[in-house]
């Protein structure tokens, strides 16, 4: 579904991926973890292109996105992002947040998009909140909003980037359990994530970055309970 | 304050303000404010137009684009108003052969420098968007060019509306100097009413009045405006 070959991305002289190579299946769930600046992030953003890979090559489906007569615009229709600030649009209600992009990009008429939008609000448990400015939400209901905002473009794969991260702890559970039922629905799902708990129990793999490489690739049952680097374990000591 | 109605008569005196002279080309002054309003509201129309474009082109990718409007900006904010709108005035006529009325020629004037201010205003709004937004509107695959127009610009705006109302307040007042060109806007028509009664305080004291009356006005306008934006806070 995902094929990652020998990515490099660099900012200037400063070489952020060294060479990553990884593939993601479809309906697959893995969690992306490793300490800060380790290239998480922008690993993430490569695979939709709001970063450009200074190197390598990404398929998404049978399209290779890194190729120069790819649309990206289009590439970017079929991959939804949740970022950790959620950045919903404050001048639209949460309806709007969720219904602009189809109606506008898509081309969707506007009843069906709102159809699908409230059905989509349901699902994340916020069909009352319709009608609100995103300033009225909390942390963790406008991080469900920007879930259901992505879903409603029917994206192939989610990618997820620290979406708990900014919340206050009592609001990270409704976010992970939300996503949770979304692995079950079989969406591809790529997470970079500090909640090692949901990584073990939601995670198919976990892709371990340090310094902008892949040092370990592994089911978490494996990954958490022997991590083979000195890196993984020495990161693992201080996450837990 | 407390020595003007103590003395008020004995001022008067001194003074000597007599507006009854005056009363009877109030009507005539006030008229100007139709035409001042219409400099003022098409120089507006032209100058944010103009203005947004213009600070498009600052913030866009295009070295070119940006290297003019930035030149633009600085010409017309580096030069007197009042010679800019004479140069049109009696410029266009000599470049062109053709006459150009006082009306059009001040609205082509204030609308070019307004602009000028604009742009940088709404550049600045721009930038002070949070670069998240076009984040998530890029990763949506929303296309620039509604991007810009609804997602970018609307929050720009609300944040910027301040600004851009004061620069309005600016241009309402600055708009007196079409006097120059013999436009009929409120001040030309106090200096004639000055003239033909051979009594200038008492007009230009009118004039001055109606012009803080429409800033109040417009300033009024612009909380209101300001007001319906925040229904999303
Ligand atoms: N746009 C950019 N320009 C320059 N350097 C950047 C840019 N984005 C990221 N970097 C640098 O690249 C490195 C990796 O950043 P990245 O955000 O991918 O790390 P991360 O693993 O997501 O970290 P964190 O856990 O803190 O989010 C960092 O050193 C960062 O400073
Ligand atoms: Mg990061």
């Amino acid at each position: 579904m995902i094929k990652v070959e020998d990515l490099h991305k660099s900012f200037g002289k400063l070489e952020v991926l060294k060479g990553i190579t990884t593939t993601i299946k479809q309906g697959e769930v893995v969690a992306i973890i490793g300490p800060s600046g380790s290239g998480k992030s922008t690993f993430l953003r490569c695979l939709n292109l709001l970063e450009e890979p200074t190197k390598g090559r990404i398929w998404i489906g049978n399209e290779e996105i890194t190729d120069k007569k790819t649309n990206i615009m289009e590439v970017r229709q079929h991959v939804g992002m949740v970022f950790q600030h959620f950045h919903l649009f404050p001048h639209m209600t949460v309806l709007e947040n969720v219904t602009y992009a189809p109606i506008k990009v898509k081309g969707m008429a506007k009843a069906e998009a709102e159809a699908k939008g409230i059905e989509l609000l349901k699902k994340v448990g916020l069909e009352q909140k319709a009608d609100e400015y995103p300033s009225r939400l909390s942390g963790g209901q406008k991080q469900r909003v920007a879930i259901a905002r992505a879903l409603a473009m029917s994206p192939d794969v989610m990618l997820f980037d620290e979406p708990t991260s900014a919340l206050d702890p009592e609001m990270v559970k409704e976010v992970l359990e939300v996503m949770k039922s979304l692995a079950h629905t079989g969406m591809t799902m790529a997470i970079v994530t500090h909640e090692m708990g949901f990584a073990r129990e939601v995670a198919d793999r976990v892709l371990f970055l340090d310094g902008g490489q892949l040092i370990e690739d592994a089911p978490p049952q494996q990954f958490f309970a022997s991590p083979k680097s000195k890196r993984a374990q020495e990161f693992l000591e201080k996450m837990l | 304050m407390n020595v003007f109605t103590m003395s008020q008569g004995r001022m008067n005196a001194r003074v000597n303000l007599d507006f009854s002279q005056i009363v009877p080309s109030i009507p005539f002054i006030l008229q100007g404010v139709i035409v001042t309003l219409k400099i003022v509201v098409f120089a507006v129309l032209l100058g944010f137009a103009l203005g947004v474009v213009l600070a498009l082109m600052k913030i866009g990718r295009i070295k070119v684009l940006a290297w003019f409007a930035d030149a633009y900006t600085s010409v017309f904010r580096g030069t007197p108003l009042v010679l800019q709108l004479v140069l049109i005035y009696f410029g266009i006529p000599q470049l062109t052969g053709f006459e150009i009325d006082a009306f059009p020629a001040a609205v082509i004037a204030f609308g070019l420098n307004s602009a000028a201010y604009v742009s940088e205003i709404i550049r600045a709004g721009i930038l002070a968007v949070d670069k998240g937004q076009r984040e998530a509107a890029l990763a949506l695959g929303i296309p620039y060019k509604l991007m810009m127009r609804d997602i970018i610009l609307p929050q720009a705006l609300k944040n910027i509306l301040p600004a851009l109302m004061n620069e309005f307040i600016t241009l309402t007042k600055e708009s007196a100097v079409v006097t120059v060109i013999g436009a009929m806007d409120v001040m030309r028509r106090a200096y004639i009413v000055g003239g033909q009664v051979y009594r200038y305080i008492e007009p230009l004291l009118i004039a001055g009045l109606i012009y803080y009356v429409l800033v109040m006005l417009l300033t009024l306008l612009g909380k209101a405006l300001e007001g319906r934006l925040r229904k999303s806070d």
